[in-house]
């Protein structure tokens, strides 16, 4: 990647709660907000920060299946919803499944480099509720190759990544991999009880590494190598943030310190029609972290905290290892040994992740900048990590389909 | 004929009736499957879906349609490799559609009997009337040239007297299912003297195929289940009765039910289970089995009173609770009836009083709802009974009672030879009325 021909900052991050099974909210047979109703707490959530709509100049949305979930196509028309001096303003709407949230980040970065934005309002959201979990399902497995989908598992997705797992297992043993599993399950819980806004916020569930141990993986009711604690949930959120340049800073009244700076990103794409080429490798992913880091000039040790796409377990073990904290095989060990523990050596999804806070598919990636955004600006509240001098650095890495459409970014405190 | 061949064609008689629905749904379900078989799919199966009742038939569809697309979306891992050959059936949601349609696509509805006479299998679910029942089994075992098997789901008239007045000999057995027959897990299955070995072994498979525990009853008015139930109502009736003679009648409901309820641990109190079966159902069982019942009265003025004041019970046909003893608002007792005023007294106006009478229970923790899913609840139920006989309340007073009652008529099931065992006796109390722990127990000791 080319260096960055000018500076490009996110700030004033917002997320709405993860609406779903773990929320007190939530009552599967009562009505709840439609998508418009996220869309507009989380923009109205950053416009509050940033001095209101007349400073925006470009609004990009990500999401990935509201003409299924939400019978609604033609989401940069909802922008302008958020609030009436976004009328009649450029608006963009960006899809690559669960990566799609990355990828509008991606837009507004891009605005900004090009010099056709200062301020772009970015928003990220998915409202899956509306339906079970056996046709979320069948909504979801459109980030695979729908050829695929026929000879596919009922739940899909859980499918492809037990699929993951079983080989895994094969390779380095079972018992060995779900002790990683569960320390992963276990922080994931134990940090979305330290967020408000997180689906597992209320779990008060004692001894969670009896919970995950309870349930052995079982494929008549679900899938072969994972339970239900090994996956994310099904979300209804939103999340925005603000990707400002430095006049745009100016222009919002922020100061650098407030805001983390664009530093590196690696944006990879993979042929949806292949199968992955290493059932036990996350190989997109580990294409777009290195050119992250290396784009950013630094070192993976140099980053103090990760926001991961751990839509199950096993993609947060594997992710590990394409990182380069663990060798092929290790990052079981690695995890178990409670280095990605908030307080371990890399703390990874410091307010639940994906299992944890929740999963809004095409939300997830503006939720990851959000998380970031707090860790480095001091704003995290109760699920605040140290964030050493020396290390001032986070990432995100977002992942659309089986390892496809993966962005990893880097950020550096202001 | 083997098991497959014999379900190829199967009536359920009454399938309209909250019975009757739930036995054709697990039948239509278990035929489908089999039809879905490579094997199968030339061959045809039929299920006559009889009722006197149009207005039930088309909401017995209604019923079915739901039921079926739960059932699928359960199990839908097993619906993909069933129609793995359908190569126009991708998305879980397509594969779902086309079993409910596979399954209603079985299903007969029909109001004239005709139509049996070309069954394999009777399942007879109408009202509790033994007459009725023999008229309509007589009548088409005189019709039906395949000497066809019958199934009652009577819950109180002896299967020998139906198998004698009907003339079905040896091929009739009482295949009880409990309410709901979707959910509830347990069949009581009762045999005569006569009944053939391969109507039996049949039945087992069908039980064991549909997930169902099948406790054994010998052939007396009642079995097991209604055995238990019906002398455990008039202990609670008595009870109220004699109560009711220094405190108005309402009370003595309220506290009576709330101590089977909250006091024995169990999952609904027993005016509001009465209610839920059906005060006038309740009456016609006693009625049926009290002829058979030697040293005993099996009647209630009570019961007939409500009755005559048109006062039932039971349930809508949307499922939710009639008006009985009392009177409910979103499935849960607000009011009871005042038979002499012949209205419903709100509970909010005596039950602050009724509970100071009654006095706490042992552990407010513990509760049917709490415990019922617990691997421990035995050593917890232990504790809260222990303290339960301890205490000198005028509740707990009516609840070691109460206990010692059903104990009493747990054991009598044995001795009078309707259950082979006492354990047989707390199957069917666990499985069949979700009861926490079997009437046979040594808490009340």
């Amino acid at each position: 990647m080319k260096k960055l021909r000018k500076k490009v900052y996110m700030t004033a991050g917002y997320n709405t709660i993860s609406l779903g099974t773990g929320r007190r909210e939530f009552h599967p047979k009562k009505p709840r907000p439609g998508i418009e109703h996220y869309i507009k707490e989380a923009g109205q959530g950053t416009l509050k920060q940033i001095g209101g709509a007349k400073n925006v100049d470009e609004g990009a949305i990500g999401n990935f299946m509201a003409p299924r979930f939400n019978r609604q196509g033609n989401l940069p028309g909802f922008i302008p919803m958020i609030d009436d001096e976004l009328q009649w303003k450029p608006c963009t709407s960006t899809e690559g499944a669960c990566g799609s949230g990355a990828l509008a980040l991606m837009s507004g970065i891009k605005s900004v480099l090009a010099e056709t934005a200062d301020v772009v309002l970015t928003v990220g959201v998915e409202v899956q509720n509306t339906m079970k979990a056996v046709y979320v399902a069948d909504v979801l497995a459109g980030a695979g190759w729908y050829q695929k989908r026929k000879n596919g598992h009922a739940y899909f997705f859980p499918g492809q990544f037990s699929d993951r797992a079983g080989a895994y297992y094969e390779k380095y043993g079972m018992e060995y991999t779900r002790k990683g599993f569960c320390r992963w399950f276990v922080n994931a819980i134990e940090n979305a009880r330290l967020c408000p806004t997180a689906q597992e916020y209320e779990n008060k569930v004692a001894d969670l590494e009896a919970l995950y141990n309870k349930i052995k993986p079982n494929g008549k009711a679900f899938v072969d190598n994972l339970t239900v604690f090994d996956c994310s949930k099904v979300s209804d959120a939103a999340s925005a943030i603000a990707i400002v340049s430095e006049e745009g800073l100016k222009r919002i009244g922020i100061p650098k310190e407030e805001a983390v700076e664009i530093v590196g990103w690696g944006q990879v794409e993979r042929n949806v029609t292949f199968d992955p080429p290493d059932l036990t490798e996350l190989t997109t992913i580990k294409k777009a972290a290195k050119e992250a880091i290396e784009s950013a000039n630094i070192t993976i040790h140099d980053l103090a905290t990760i926001e991961t796409h751990d839509c199950f377990s096993i993609a947060g073990i594997l992710a590990t290892e394409a990182f380069g904290f663990a060798e092929p095989g290790k990052g079981a060990q690695f995890v178990a040994d409670g280095n990605t523990d908030r307080d371990g050596i890399i703390p990874m999804n410091t307010t639940g992740g994906l299992i944890g806070w929740g999963h809004p598919t095409g939300g997830t990636g503006v939720h990851q900048a959000v998380t970031i955004w707090e860790q480095l600006t001091d704003k995290a509240g109760k699920a605040q990590i140290k964030i050493p001098k020396d290390r001032p650095y986070g990432m995100t890495v977002n992942m659309g389909g089986d390892d496809v459409t993966v962005v990893a970014i880097v950020y550096k405190r202001g | 004929m083997n098991y497959e061949e014999r379900l190829q064609n199967v009536t359920v008689l009454g399938a309209a009736g909250k019975m009757g629905s739930g036995i054709l749904l697990l039948t239509a379900v278990e035929m489908a499957d089999i039809s879905l078989k490579p094997e199968n799919q030339t061959k045809t199966y039929v299920l006559n879906a009889m009722d006197v009742s149009h207005e039930g038939l088309a909401g017995l569809l209604k019923y079915l349609k739901v039921q079926i697309q739960k059932i699928a979306e359960k199990k839908t891992v097993l619906l993909r490799k069933m129609y793995a050959d359908r190569n126009d059936l991708i998305e879980n949601k397509d594969i779902i559609d086309q079993y409910v349609f596979d399954v209603i696509n079985i299903v007969r509805p029909i109001t004239k009997l005709e139509a049996t006479y070309e069954s394999n299998i009777i399942f007879e679910a109408v009202s509790e009337n033994k007459d009725l029942k023999v008229k309509l089994l007589s009548q088409i075992d005189s019709n039906n040239p395949n000497n066809p098997w019958y199934f009652t789901n009577t819950s109180s008239v002896p299967i020998n007297v139906v198998e004698k007045e009907a003339g079905l000999e040896g091929r009739i057995l009482g295949f009880h299912f409990y309410n709901p027959p979707a959910i509830q897990k347990l069949v009581e299955l009762i045999v005569t003297d006569k009944t053939k070995k391969e109507v039996v072994e049949f039945a087992k498979t069908y039980a064991k195929n549909l997930r169902k525990i099948i406790v054994p009853s010998n052939d007396f008015a009642g079995f097991i289940g209604n055995g238990h139930f019906m002398r455990d109502a008039l202990h609670a009736i008595t009870e109220a009765e004699a109560l009711a003679k220094d405190i108005p009648f309402v009370e003595a409901v309220y506290m009576v039910n709330k101590v089977a309820q909250e006091y024995l641990v169990r999952p609904m109190g027993i005016f509001q289970l009465i209610d839920y079966v059906g005060i006038d159902v309740v009456q016609f069982i006693m009625k049926v089995m009290n002829p058979f019942v030697k040293d005993e009265e099996l009647h209630s003025s009570l019961l007939d009173k409500m009755i005559e004041l048109g006062v039932k019970g039971g349930q809508k046909s949307d499922g939710s609770q009639k008006d009985g003893f009392m009177k409910y608002e979103k499935g849960q007792p607000v009011a009871i009836f005042d038979p002499d005023k012949k209205e419903y007294i709100p509970i909010s106006e005596f039950k602050n009083k009724c509970e100071k009478k009654l006095g706490p229970i042992p552990d407010s923790k513990i509760s049917w709802k709490s415990i019922i899913r617990r691997p421990d609840k035995e050593i917890l139920l232990e504790d809260f009974f222990k303290t339960l006989k301890t205490m000198q309340t005028f509740g707990a007073g009516l609840a070691v009672k109460y206990g010692k009652r059903s104990n009493e008529i747990g054991k009598k099931l044995v001795a009078d030879n309707v259950a082979n065992n006492e354990n047989d006796v707390n199957t069917v109390m666990l499985t069949g009325f979700f009861h926490a722990y079997g009437p046979v127990n040594t808490f009340f000791d």
